[in-house]
């Protein structure tokens, strides 16, 4: 009887499918699935003081973040700190890529030293710029007044907080970036750059008519990447700015921690609305990651 | 574009980038009198280990050392575990909603942790594990990506292998961790490297569950060094540099696995 053995055997395998999913998927609707639903659940109602919901509301907490100017800030502070970090480290990026692929001595050394950021963890990266930063003691500032400028508020000034926290979290994605423009270089396949070199481009010829071109779609993974990271920055915010000074530096993850947890708030219900909006928002990212990669996926 | 002046590009590059992790370390070995000193002092001039002693003295490091490791051991390991289980189902068992889980496991990387991180502390605290090592691990035991990453390993695995595998009797269980694993091992050190990584630099997920010092893992312990001594950074960045010795061996041990885990969602 072979087919009767073979769906026993079938059927047995089909089990043992389903126990190898098992760990994974108890934890995914654990930590992933039920949090999700109670995040939208959360967002729908009042909370008393301990965080507890109390009442069904609807989409009140919704509506009272489109009316509050305290949101509307942290949204223009959310995509101005994204535009801040993104684009520059990405540009830079790229712009140290094609310096290392310009036929030089010590690639190797050079490319080392620009993966260094890479072995700090947020918080320790935001910790040495803390103490960069200072005021009084810091380093920059004794820099600058050697060169006679007054001391700057890096962290302390509405002016500057931003890009001082900006500027330490480019300096913390940098290795990573460097690192997949590097590996996006080297699929590039060398009959392409030889037969450019050959045709007597170089330099930023090079870079602009075929580099550039052919890595197009490893700087837009990048690109979303970059952003979907700097929207869910955390670390480096609560560190260096706790999302001050006035809320100059207090994005939508911070704002999501402050109304949730910070000062012994648990407002859970206004955090989980800013939490579903945070949601809405990288998946659209994520959209748009995969609509443009199912269609360009050919190149080179 | 001139040979020096991409020299020198890269040099001011270097400098730059490089300043931050040189001060860590230049400080870290500086007294107090020379980190206040003005004009600033780039150069330890008279190197001392005081702030190494006092780091260990003002917060009880060994132990966050010690919760560091086992949170991030912990999690790599569950995480192998988990991940090489389903990717094996994914990829050599009969599955007839096959695409459906394995849409369900993508659709887990994409969802921001931000986003559920409010239930998943209402869920761990109403447990009873705020500020315990299972409140720390439990919500990070399994992983999309990791299994992800091992179905394309597994997909490339030689069906004559396999075959062999099965004419000799080797049964699933058998030839998963007898054959398949063993053969597996640079796409599973790739995997455990990236995950020990981010499981040891997590940083809003510990702040958040643990309470008391003693639970406190590095990247928190060192930030309470900070508050603690305003006005000394020489024992902050000492703190930093402790914090910050594991990584560094691994990212310079383990560079080549880390550029293929990271690098290993880009396009192709």
């Amino acid at each position: 009887m072979p087919t009767a053995r073979r769906s026993r055997r079938d059927w047995g395998e089909r089990t043992l499918a389903w126990a190898f999913l098992t760990p994974s998927l108890v934890v995914f609707a654990l930590f992933i699935g039920y949090p999700l639903g109670r995040t939208f659940y959360l967002s729908a109602h009042a909370n008393d003081l301990f965080g507890a919901p109390s009442r069904y509301v609807g989409l009140r907490h919704y509506t009272d973040l489109l009316g509050s100017a305290e949101f509307h800030q942290t949204l223009v502070t959310t995509a101005l700190f994204v535009l801040l970090t993104v684009v520059p480290g990405v540009v830079g990026a790229l712009a140290l890529v094609l310096l290392l692929e310009s036929r030089i001595h010590g690639v190797r050394a050079f490319r080392s030293a620009f993966a260094l950021p890479f072995a700090f963890s947020v918080a320790s990266a935001s910790v040495v710029f803390s103490v960069l930063y200072n005021p009084a003691s810091g380093v920059l500032n004794g820099l600058l007044s050697q060169l006679g400028v007054a001391p700057v508020g890096w962290l302390t000034d509405q002016r500057y907080a931003l890009l001082s926290v900006g500027a330490a979290t480019i300096w913390m994605t940098l290795g990573y970036n460097v690192l997949v423009l590097s590996a996006g270089v080297g699929s590039i396949p060398q009959e392409i750059t030889e037969a450019a070199r050959l045709d007597g481009a170089s330099g930023l010829r090079l870079a602009r008519s075929v580099t550039v071109p052919l890595l197009g779609p490893h700087l837009f993974f990048l690109v979303v990447v970059s952003t979907i990271n700097a929207l869910q920055s955390f670390g480096q915010i609560h560190i260096l700015t706790k999302g001050g000074p006035d809320g100059a530096t207090r994005t939508l993850v911070y704002s999501v921690y402050e109304k949730a947890f910070a000062y012994g708030s648990s407002d859970f219900g206004t955090a989980s609305a800013q939490a579903v909006v945070l949601l809405v928002v990288v998946l659209a990212c994520a959209g748009v990651q995969f609509g443009v990669l199912e269609r360009k996926v050919h190149y080179a | 574009m001139s040979r020096i002046a991409v020299y020198l590009l890269l040099a001011f590059a270097v400098v730059t980038v490089g300043f931050p992790v040189y001060y860590a370390f230049a400080g870290a070995l500086m007294g107090p009198s020379e980190l206040a000193s003005y004009p600033p002092a780039l150069l330890p001039h008279s190197v001392t280990g005081r702030n190494f002693a006092g780091a260990v003295h003002a917060i009880p490091l060994g132990r966050q050392y010690l919760n560091s490791a086992i949170t991030a051991t912990v999690i790599t390991v569950a995480q192998l575990l988990t991940s090489i289980l389903a990717a094996y189902a994914f990829v050599f068992l009969p599955l007839r909603a096959r695409a459906a889980v394995f849409a369900v496991f993508l659709a887990t990387l994409m969802v921001p942790w931000e986003a559920v991180i409010i239930p998943n502390y209402l869920t761990i605290s109403g447990w009873g594990l705020g500020n315990t090592y299972f409140g720390l691990v439990l919500p990070f035991l399994a992983s999309g990506f990791g299994t992800f990453m091992l179905r394309q390993s597994f997909r490339q695995f030689p069906a004559e292998l396999r075959d062999a595998a099965r004419i000799d009797g080797a049964g699933h269980w058998r030839f998963l961790w007898r054959v398949l694993v063993p053969l597996s091992k640079p796409s599973l050190a790739a995997i455990a490297v990236y995950v020990f990584l981010s499981a040891w630099n997590q940083y809003f997920w510990p702040l958040i569950i643990t309470r008391t010092a003693q639970m406190q893992t590095l990247q928190i312990g060192m930030e309470s060094l900070r508050d603690a001594e305003v006005a000394d950074p020489g024992l902050v960045l000492a703190g930093v540099v402790l914090t910050l010795l594991p990584t560094l061996a691994l990212v310079v041990l383990g560079q080549r696995f880390i550029v293929r885990g990271l690098t290993a969602g880009a396009v192709r």
